[in-house]
C-alpha cells in the first residue's frame, strides 16, 4: 500500500527517458502481435482458392520440355500434383490417363502432372507403370506446390481458359466420370 | 504413341546406364550405410517436418536415401549433393536458411538482440553503480564463511525493510 | 447418459467460473468482503465440478464408450486399461479439458491458504485465474468437445455433435482408432501431466503478480508468497522437458533426446523465462531492485506457457505450420494477444510505483551477476523464440514479394528449415556463460563482491579444475570443446563442493560438531540456499551426460546377415535371430536377439524391436539399449531393407556419458525439495547493531 518514495530529482530525470523508451517497447510488441496476427491469417487461407489467378509458372518436363503460361494460355489447365511413393495417387493415375486421351484431340485441354518431392528415377517408373503420356515433370525446389500451398499429394487443380482456378480436389478423383464433369463446363462455346 | 517410345528410349538408356556405371563400380566398394548417414544426417525430410532424413521411416525417405546413395557411387562430394537436394526439394532440406535475402535475419537479429540487451544492461549499471568508496559495507576478507555474515545482513536488512513497509 | 453429465457440468463450471470473476471484481471495487468470499468459494467449487467432468471421460474411455468421437479418436478394445486412463491426455479435447482440471486444482490449492495478511490480493487473484479458467473451458466447451458423439441419421449421414440431431440415432463404431502408438510408452505416459502442471503453476505467480499491480502493493509481497509456487512450478515444468528427452531417446530411434523440434522449444521457452525469473525475484527479495523486470518476467513466462500449451497439444507431435491452420491457432492468437497487451497496461500504469533506489556497488556483486545470468537466459530465449518463428514470417511475408516484384528476391516466401545447427551454434557460448555463473554467482556476496573477493573464495577450486584439464589432455582428449566443457563442470561442483564443505568445518570448529551433523544442520537452517547448491550440482551432472553425447557421440549401421557382425569402436553385435510375429493389439513385431561384446568379451544380450502398427500404418522403433554411467550402447533394428531372418539391418549408436544426464535429474529433483522444504523453525534474527530511525516511512 506504501509507494517506494523516490527523490524529486530523480522523479523528474525518470519521466524523460522513459517516455521514449515506453514508446519503443510498445511499438515492438504491437509489431510483433500484428505480424503474428498477419502470419495466422495467411496461414488459415489454405490453398488458392477458387475464382482467384492461379500462380504463374514454368514445368520443365522429364523430357527436357519447358511449359509455361505461353503454352497454358487459351487452355484448360488439369495441374495434378502426384508422388512415386503416394499410394492414393496410384488410384487416379489410370483414369487421368484415360481422360487425357479422351481430350487430347480437342487442343484445348493441357494436363500437367507435377511429381512433388520425388526422385526422377521413381518418378520415371510411376510415369512408366501407368503408360503416361501427358506431360509430367518435376517440382523443382518446391516452388510450384509451395505457389499453390498445397499441402500433401495428391492434389488436383483446375485452370480455366482465363487463368483463375476453376476447380480444386484436394483428394484421388474416384471416377472419370469425375474428372470429365469438371472439365466440360470450363469448355465453353 | 511418339512420346511413348520416347521415353522407353530414356528407360533402357538409364538402364543401360546403370549397366555401365555398375560395371565400373564393381571396383570402387558401394557407399555404406555409413557414408550415406553422413550427409543424410545433414538433410532435412522435405515432406516432414524437422526430420533429419537419416532417421526418416518413410517410403519418400527411403528413396532419398537411396538417391544420395546413387550420387555418391557416381563420385559426387558432400557438397554437391546437398546442392542438388536444395535445388530439386528446396532451401527446406537444409537444416539453416541459405544466408540470402531475408534470410540473413535469422543470423543477425539474435546477436543484435543480445547486444542490445548487453548495452541496456551496461547503461543500467551506470546509473545504478556508486563508487565502492561510499558504500560502508566492506566484508573483512578473513572470516570464512561469509555466509554467516551475509545471513545476518540479510536478516538486518529484510528486518529495515518490513519497519520501512509500515 | 455420462457424457451429458461431463458435458453438463463443464457448463457449470464455465457459469461459476464467470460468476466467480464478476464477483471478485465487483467484491475489490466495492470493498465488500462478502462478495470476495463468495468469490472464493466459487473458485473452489470448480475443481469438484471439473473432477466430475475428468472422471467421466475418464469412464467414456476405460469402458470403450466409442460413440463418444474423442473415445474413438484415442482408445480402442486391444488397448490396455491403464493406456485408456492416460487417454485422458491423448488427444487435444482431452488435454485442454486435463489442464483445466489441474489448474482448478492449483488454484484451489491457493484458495486454502491464510489470506489474513493479503486480503487486498484475494479478489484479483481470484480475477486473473478466473480469467485464464474460463479460456480453456470455452475451448473446451465450444472448439474441442471432449463429449460431441456419432449420430447416424435414418439415410444413413454420419455427423458428430453434442446433442442429438432431428432424427438420427447415436451410432456406435465397433471400435476406436486407438492411441497414437508413439504414445504408448511410460515417459510420454507422464511427460504431459508433468509439464502441464508446470504450466499451470505458472499462472499462480502470474495472478500475484497482477494483484500486485492492480493494488499497488508494489513491494514484494506477492513474491514471498508465490516463492515455493515458483519453485514448483519450476520443477515440475523441468520433470516435464526431462521426460519428453527421456522418451524422444527411449522411443524414437534417432539416438538423441532433444532435436529442437518447434514444439520442444514451445516448452522450452517458459522454462528459460521461468528460470530467469527464479533467480530475478532473489534480487527483489534482498535488494529491493529489478521490480519492473520481474513483472515484465512473469507476464512473458504466462504467455510464453499458454503458448507452449497449444503448440505442443499434448500427444500429439504438432508442428508449428500445423497449429498454426487449426481453428484454435486464432482463439489462443486474440487471449494471448490480450492478456499481453492487458498486462503490458497494468505495468505501464505502475512503471514508476515500481521503480526503487538501486546501489550496485560492483560488477562482481551477486545482484550484477544475477543480472547476467538473466540476460544470458534471455538470450537464449531470444535464439529460440527467433528460430521457431522466423520460418512462419519468412514464408508469410512471401506476399511483399508477390506484391512487389522488385523484392520477390528479398521475400521468396520459400519455406526454410531452421534447425538445430542454428540453435545448437547459437546457444552453446551461452549456456557456457550460465555454466560458468552457475559456479562463481553462489560466492558473490550481496550488495558488494570485487574480483578480489571473489578471487579469493574461487582459487582453490580454479587450481584444483585445473588439475582436472591437464588429467583430460593426458588421458588424450583433444577436442577442445569438450575439455572446456568439462572444465566448467569440474570448476561448478568443486566451487559448490567447497561450498558446502567450508560451512561444514566452519560449524565443526566453531561448535565441536561432527562434521555430518554440521552439515544437516547447515542444510536444515539455510534451505533455499544449499538447496539450490544441489540443484546446480544436478545442472552440472546433466551437463556431464550432454557433453558426453553431444561431442563424442558416434554412429554406424551396416546389414549383416544372421551369425554376421557389425563393429563400432570397441563394441561389437553379433546377429542371433530374428522373430516376427503379429499381436492381437494390431501390430507386427520384429524382434532381434544380438549378442554384444566388448573388446571381445560377451557383455550381454539386446533386444531391439521393430513394432508395425496396421491401423495407423506406423513404425515404431525401440532400440536396445545397455547403459552404464560410462557409457551407452543403443541399437536399433532398422527397416531400409526389408527386414528377414537372412538379413537385418542396424544401426549403432555409442553415446558416453548419458546416464549421468538422468542421474543428474535425480540430484536436481533432491535438490528442489531441500529448497523448497518448509522450515519449522523460526528464522533467528541477530541484530548486531541498532535499528535505523525509520525516517523513510
Amino acid at each position: 500500500m506504501s509507494e517506494i518514495p523516490t527523490s524529486p530529482t530523480e522523479l523528474s530525470s525518470q519521466k524523460a527517458s522513459p517516455q521514449w523508451g515506453r514508446i519503443v517497447a510498445w511499438v515492438a510488441i504491437i509489431a510483433l502481435l500484428v505480424v503474428v496476427a498477419m502470419v495466422l491469417l495467411r496461414k488459415q487461407q489454405g490453398p488458392v482458392a477458387v475464382g482467384q489467378k492461379v500462380p504463374t509458372f514454368t514445368l520443365t518436363t522429364f523430357d527436357g520440355q519447358q511449359i509455361g503460361p505461353e503454352q497454358m494460355a487459351g487452355k484448360v489447365v488439369l495441374l495434378n500434383f502426384w508422388a512415386s511413393w503416394c499410394k492414393p495417387c496410384e488410384q487416379e493415375a489410370a483414369d487421368l490417363e484415360a481422360v487425357w486421351r479422351y481430350y487430347q484431340p480437342q487442343e484445348d485441354v493441357l494436363f500437367l502432372g507435377v511429381a512433388w518431392t520425388d526422385t526422377e528415377k521413381a518418378s520415371l517408373g510411376y510415369i512408366d507403370k501407368f503408360d503416361i503420356t501427358y506431360p509430367n515433370g518435376p517440382d523443382l525446389g518446391t516452388t510450384i506446390s509451395q505457389a499453390y500451398r498445397t499441402t500433401g499429394v495428391p492434389e488436383t487443380y483446375i485452370i480455366d481458359k482465363n487463368g483463375n482456378l476453376a476447380y480444386v480436389k484436394l483428394s484421388p478423383f474416384t471416377s472419370q466420370a469425375e474428372i470429365k464433369a469438371a472439365i466440360d463446363p470450363l469448355l465453353g462455346p | 504413341m511418339a512420346l511413348k517410345r520416347y521415353l522407353f528410349a530414356i528407360v533402357l538408356a538409364l538402364l543401360l546406364g546403370f549397366l555401365v556405371a555398375d560395371a565400373a563400380s564393381a571396383q570402387q566398394p558401394t557407399p555404406s550405410d555409413d557414408q550415406v548417414n553422413a550427409i543424410a544426417k545433414q538433410l532435412y525430410c522435405p515432406v516432414c517436418e524437422n526430420i533429419p532424413l537419416d532417421v526418416c521411416p518413410t517410403t519418400a525417405c527411403a528413396q532419398w536415401r537411396e538417391l544420395i546413395r546413387q550420387k555418391l557411387t557416381e563420385g559426387w562430394n558432400e557438397q554437391q549433393i546437398k546442392d542438388y537436394f536444395v535445388q530439386q526439394y528446396g532451401a527446406r532440406v537444409i537444416g539453416t536458411p541459405p544466408p540470402s535475402g531475408i534470410n540473413w535475419l535469422v543470423y543477425l537479429v539474435p546477436p543484435v538482440a543480445i547486444l542490445a540487451g548487453v548495452y541496456i544492461l551496461y547503461r543500467a549499471f551506470r546509473s545504478w553503480k556508486r563508487p565502492l568508496a561510499e558504500v560502508d559495507i566492506q566484508p573483512t576478507s578473513l572470516e570464512p564463511p561469509a555466509e554467516t555474515d551475509t545471513a545476518q545482513d540479510e536478516y538486518i536488512r529484510r528486518m529495515e525493510e518490513e519497519v520501512r513497509k509500515r | 447418459m455420462v457424457a451429458n453429465l461431463g458435458f453438463g457440468t463443464l457448463i457449470i463450471t464455465f457459469l461459476v467460473t464467470i460468476y466467480g470473476a464478476i464477483a471478485a471484481f465487483i467484491g475489490a471495487r466495492r470493498n465488500s468482503p462478502a462478495l470476495v468470499d463468495s468469490a472464493r468459494n466459487a473458485m473452489l467449487l470448480t475443481f469438484p465440478l471439473l473432477s466430475i467432468t475428468a472422471l467421466s471421460v475418464i469412464f467414456l474411455l476405460v469402458n470403450g464408450h466409442f460413440e463418444v468421437k474423442y473415445v474413438a479418436d484415442v482408445s480402442s478394445k486391444s488397448m490396455p486399461f491403464y493406456l485408456r486412463l492416460t487417454a485422458l491426455w491423448g488427444g487435444q479435447a482431452g488435454s485442454l479439458l486435463f489442464w483445466s482440471w489441474l489448474m482448478s486444482a492449483f488454484v484451489s490449492a491457493v484458495m486454502l491458504r491464510k489470506w489474513d495478511r493479503d486480503r487486498e490480493f484475494l479478489p484479483w487473484v481470484i480475477l486473473v485465474s478466473m480469467i485464464t479458467l474460463a479460456f480453456f473451458l470455452i475451448l473446451s466447451i465450444f472448439v474441442e468437445n471432449p463429449f460431441v458423439s456419432f449420430w447416424q441419421s435414418p439415410t444413413g449421414n454420419i455427423t458428430v455433435s453434442m446433442f442429438q440431431p432431428a432424427g438420427s440415432t447415436l451410432f456406435f463404431p465397433p471400435d476406436g482408432n486407438g492411441l497414437n502408438p508413439l504414445l504408448r510408452h511410460p515417459g510420454m505416459i507422464i511427460h504431459p501431466p508433468m509439464l502441464y502442471l508446470g504450466f499451470v503453476a505458472f499462472v499462480i505467480p502470474y495472478a500475484f503478480a497482477m494483484a500486485a499491480l492492480i493494488t499497488g502493493r508494489t513491494d514484494d509481497r506477492w513474491i514471498r508468497i508465490t516463492r515455493r509456487w515458483t519453485l514448483v512450478a519450476w520443477i515440475f515444468l523441468s520433470l516435464g522437458l526431462v521426460l519428453g528427452a527421456w522418451w524422444a531417446y527411449d522411443v524414437l530411434g534417432w539416438g538423441g533426446y532433444w532435436g529442437w523440434d518447434p514444439v520442444e522449444i514451445a516448452a522450452f521457452m517458459p522454462w528459460l523465462t521461468g528460470t530467469a525469473f527464479l533467480h530475478s525475484v532473489m534480487i527483489q527479495e534482498k535488494r529491493g531492485m529489478l521490480k519492473q523486470w520481474n513483472m515484465v518476467l512473469i507476464i512473458l513466462t504466462y504467455d510464453l506457457v499458454i503458448f507452449g500449451t497449444f503448440l505442443t497439444r499434448s500427444g500429439v507431435l504438432s508442428s508449428v505450420h500445423a497449429f498454426a491452420q487449426s481453428a484454435i491457432g486464432p482463439l489462443f492468437f486474440g487471449f494471448i494477444g490480450l492478456t499481453f497487451l492487458a498486462s503490458f497496461s497494468l505495468l505501464s500504469r505502475r512503471w514508476n510505483d515500481l521503480k526503487s533506489e538501486v546501489e550496485i556497488s560492483s560488477w562482481f556483486s551477486r545482484e550484477a551477476l544475477f543480472l547476467l545470468n538473466n540476460l544470458l537466459f534471455m538470450g537464449i530465449f531470444i535464439v529460440c523464440f527467433w528460430g521457431v518463428i522466423f520460418p512462419i514470417i519468412s514464408e508469410a511475408l512471401g506476399i511483399v514479394g508477390q506484391g512487389v516484384p522488385g523484392l520477390a528476391g528479398i521475400f521468396t516466401g520459400q519455406k526454410v528449415t531452421v534447425g538445430p545447427p542454428y540453435y545448437e551454434r547459437a546457444t552453446a557460448p551461452l549456456f557456457a556463460g550460465l555454466l560458468l555463473l552457475m559456479g562463481v554467482a553462489p560466492l558473490s556476496a550481496w550488495g558488494s563482491s570485487t574480483s578480489k573477493t571473489l578471487g579469493r573464495l574461487v582459487w582453490k577450486p580454479f587450481i584444483a579444475s585445473l588439475v582436472v584439464i591437464v588429467a583430460l589432455l593426458l588421458g588424450g582428449m583433444r577436442s577442445w570443446p569438450a575439455i572446456l566443457g568439462f572444465w566448467l563442470c569440474s570448476f561448478v561442483a568443486f566451487i559448490t563442493i567447497y561450498e558446502f564443505w567450508r560451512a561444514a568445518w566452519a560449524r565443526h570448529q566453531g561448535r565441536g560438531e561432527n562434521l555430518l551433523r554440521a552439515l544437516w544442520l547447515l542444510v536444515g537452517k539455510n534451505r533455499r540456499r544449499y538447496g539450490g547448491y544441489i540443484i546446480h550440482l544436478g545442472i552440472v551432472v546433466m551437463a556431464l551426460g550432454i557433453i558426453g553425447i553431444e561431442l563424442f557421440q558416434t554412429e554406424t549401421q551396416g546389414t549383416i546377415p544372421q551369425g554376421g557382425e557389425l563393429n563400432l569402436g570397441k563394441y561389437t553385435i553379433r546377429f542371433d535371430k530374428l522373430s516376427v510375429w503379429d499381436t492381437n493389439d494390431g501390430r507386427n513385431i520384429a524382434l532381434a536377439d544380438v549378442s554384444v561384446y566388448k573388446g571381445g568379451k560377451f557383455i550381454g544380450q539386446l533386444h531391439p524391436r521393430r513394432d508395425y502398427y496396421y491401423e495407423s500404418q506406423q513404425p515404431m522403433t525401440i532400440a536396445g539399449l545397455r547403459s552404464t554411467p560410462e557409457d551407452d550402447l543403443y541399437v536399433l533394428l532398422v527397416d531400409w531393407q526389408p527386414l528377414s531372418t537372412s538379413a537385418a539391418t542396424f544401426k549403432i549408436y555409442h553415446n558416453p556419458l548419458v546416464w549421468w544426464l538422468w542421474f543428474g535429474v535425480g540430484v536436481l529433483i533432491f535438490g528442489t525439495i531441500v529448497a523448497a522444504w518448509p522450515s519449522t523453525e523460526r528464522e533467528k534474527v541477530v541484530i548486531t547493531r541498532s535499528v535505523p530511525e525509520t525516517s523513510k516511512a
